[in-house]
Order: C-alpha cells, then structure tokens, then sequence
C-alpha cells in the first residue's frame, strides 16, 4: 500500500475535520509518533473552540435597527423611497377609482361600503409609506407609552390603547397621528424580532357602524385585515401573507373588541 | 408595478446579518465599526442585487464585506496607527471581557496581518470551506492555505506569549 506523504495541508484539514476517512488514518498514525503536531492540532482545535466563546454571543444579540432598516429590498433610496410613495398614492387611486361601485357585495353604490373599502386601501398606503422608516418610524416612541396613548385619545376624541402583541412576537414601535378623510387617523406600529413590521390604523367615523365581519383585502404586497365596530374602523397591515396575518388580526380584534 | 419582483428578499438578508455581524466584530475589535461594515456591506449588495445569482448568498455577503474592509484599512490615515504601542486598548464588549482568555484572544487576533486574522475566521469562527474562503477573498487555494497556516502558528506563538512564530512545522514525512 503506497502512502503519499503528508503535507501540512492536509494537517489542517485534518484539524477543521475536513479529511476524508482514509486519510484521516494516516494522519492519525503520524500524529501518534509526533507529539509537536499532535500539540499543533489540539492547539489550532482549541484556537477555534475560543473563537466561538468570544464571538458567538454576537449572533444572539438584537439586531440594530439601522441594519435592519438597511437590509429592506429594494434600497432604501431617496429618489427611489419618492418613487415608491408617489406610486402606491397614484396606484391606490386608480384601485379606488377602478372598483368604485364594484366593491362591496351587499350594496354596492352605499357610502357605508364605499367608506368601508377605503379603510383597507389608505391602511396599506400608509403602512407602506411609514414602515420602511428607518429614523423615524413613529412620532411618539413606545417608551412614552402613557403619553402616546393619552395624546392619540385625544385626538381621536376617545379611549385608544394599542394592543399588547408580545404574545404574537411584535412590540410595539410607537405610534403617530396621520389625516384621514373624515379627520385623525391613529397608527401603531409593532415590530417583530426580525424587524418585519405591522402597523394598526384606527380611524373614527362620524356615523354608528354596525359592527362587521372580519375581511381581508389585499394591497399590492400589503395583507390587510380589517373590520368597523360602532365609530371605530381598525386595520392591521403586514407585508406578509394572510394566514401570518391573521393570528395576529385575531389578537388584536380581540383585545380591541372585547 | 411598484416592485419589480426583487431576487432578493428581506427576510434573506435579514437572515445573514447575525453571521456577518458576528465576523466583522471578529475582523475589527469594534461594536461600531463592525456594525458599520456590516451596514456598508448590506448596502452594496443591495445596490447590486442584480448582479447576484442565487446561489450563496453568504459567501456573496462576505466577499462583498471583504472588499470593502480591504479598502478601508488601505485607506485608512497611517497616522491613526501609532507603532509605540505594542498591545493598543481594544474595546471589547462588558459581556465579553468576563474571560482574560477570551480578551488574550482578541488581542492577539488584532495582532495578526490582515489577511491572516481573515482567513482564520472565515474558517475557523465561519467555517467556511477552504474553496468557499478561497472564493470570498479572491485568491488561489493554495494562499488560503498557506495564509492559514501562517496565522495558526502565529497566533499559538502569540497566545504562548513568544513574539516570533515558532520554526515553521515540518510536517511532510
């Protein structure tokens, strides 16, 4: 049996654990004849196994959200987040130009419905512009929680809470105040783990609704959630898909609807 | 359409940051500087996220990272190093400079030349292949051999507490 000499490269290898078997036996019989290899490779092993005491605690650590903000696809850009705006705008008007009077199965021309199908859109118009946000995603930060709450109740003219989702891996971000068609419109945002964000849009309507179903709209590359309980019209906005959505829509008309 | 169906998810990059933060930390002793080579890094890629094939996304990351390190310590003022101090006070996080062990460690590292403390990471704290490290730094296999075994034995020779690297080990028999 011919046996090729070693080299140190295989020494190396052979410590990453990246020999094939047969070699692996020669090297081993050689280490058993040279303790200053043999030393060597226990030394370069214990090298390694330091490394990842020191550094792995890097990969529990939270992210930053500024890399968080950094890594969203396409580029967080100037001209192109413009682009971006004045398209969902544009794209959400001719939506809502184009199904005016088709959408709502029950009564199609009502206002109520027309009124209806507009909460879904403007939810995800105003979820796509803000959370990408990376400097300043809300106005008022979830630090302040008793502030934004009280700020944002008063503003809508009546007792919001934002829900509690750490159940569903989302804090809270915080929250602003944003125009609506009949007048201020609330937005939470809630941020998971992974820095995927939601957002809650909670609108006052002058009438008495009568309370709704759950529905589901889809906007472009934003699931929607959303319902109407007496004044209030909620709407729950992710770039996710619906069955990710929906447990959390679930908690959040719950706690909203009790 | 507003989003002309990107390659490249957000949850795929989102993804590779641990790894990557975790390397740069290793690459320049600094929480802040790593996090902004890791932040450098993301967005070249997404700059050039046309150019990317699927495929390896991470060795892609890390040779983009390599890149930019490259040039940054090539560019960086050679009056920011000052030769007088043998051992320069390197930051290291409270949580981690629990273990002398561990601070000898990042010492020592901060010693090696560049492209051996990279090397060494890619494969021994990475565990990149000796082909995919080869790939990420742009050189033939054979420097990333060779580079490896420089900084293993320099950094036994460090860590034993002798300046100079010991002989060169003769390992053909």
């Amino acid at each position: 049996m011919s046996r090729a000499p070693l080299s140190e490269d295989e020494l190396h290898a052979y410590a990453d654990h990246r020999l094939n078997t047969a070699r692996r036996a020669d090297v081993e019989a050689m280490l058993a004849q040279r303790p200053e290899l043999r030393q060597a490779v226990a030394d370069w092993r214990m090298h390694k196994a330091q490394l990842h005491t020191t550094y792995d605690s890097v990969l529990s650590e939270p992210l930053p959200a500024r890399l968080l903000g950094t890594a969203r696809v396409p580029r967080r850009h100037t001209p192109l987040r413009f682009a971006a705006v004045v398209t969902w705008l544009v794209l959400g008007g001719i939506i809502g130009f184009t199904l005016r009077g088709q959408l709502g199965q029950d009564a199609p021309s009502s206002l109520h419905s027309a009124h209806l199908a507009a909460l879904p859109r403007q939810a995800a118009i105003a979820h796509a512009v803000f959370s990408p946000e990376v400097r300043h995603p809300v106005e008022v930060g979830a630090s302040e929680e008793t502030h934004l709450v009280a700020w944002l109740s008063k503003r809508l003219g009546t007792a919001l809470k934002p829900p509690h989702l750490a159940a569903q891996g989302f804090d809270l971000v915080g929250g602003r105040l944003l125009p609506g068609e009949a007048g201020p419109v609330a937005q939470f945002m809630y941020q998971d783990s992974q820095g995927q964000r939601l957002t809650l849009y909670v609108r006052q309507d002058a009438a008495q609704n009568a309370p709704t179903a759950f529905r589901y709209a889809q906007e472009g590359k934003v699931s929607v959630f959303y319902w109407l309980d007496g004044k209030m019209g909620y709407a729950l906005s992710g770039e996710m898909n619906k069955g990710t959505l929906l447990p959390v829509a679930t908690a959040v008309y719950q706690q909203m609807n009790p | 359409m507003p989003h002309n169906a990107p390659m490249l998810q957000h949850q795929d990059i989102v993804n590779e940051l641990p790894r990557l933060r975790r390397y740069a930390r290793a690459l320049t002793h600094n929480a802040t500087l790593s996090d902004d080579l890791v932040q450098d890094t993301v967005e070249r890629a997404l700059s050039r996220f046309t150019l990317w094939r699927p495929g390896n996304l991470r060795a892609w990351l890390f040779a983009i990272m390599h890149n930019l390190y490259v040039n940054q310590v090539r560019s960086a003022p050679p009056l920011a190093y000052t030769g007088e101090e043998p051992l320069p006070e390197i930051p290291v996080r409270a949580s981690q400079a629990d273990s002398l062990e561990m601070r000898d460690l990042a010492r020592a590292l901060a010693r090696l030349p560049i492209e051996q403390r990279e090397v060494l990471l890619l494969i021994g704290l990475e565990d990149f292949s000796y082909e995919e490290a080869a790939k990420i730094i742009d050189v033939p296999i054979g420097t990333v051999m060779s580079r490896l075994s420089r900084g293993r034995e320099r950094l036994r020779a460090l860590l034993a507490g002798s300046e100079l690297p010991e002989p060169q080990l003769k390992v053909v028999k």
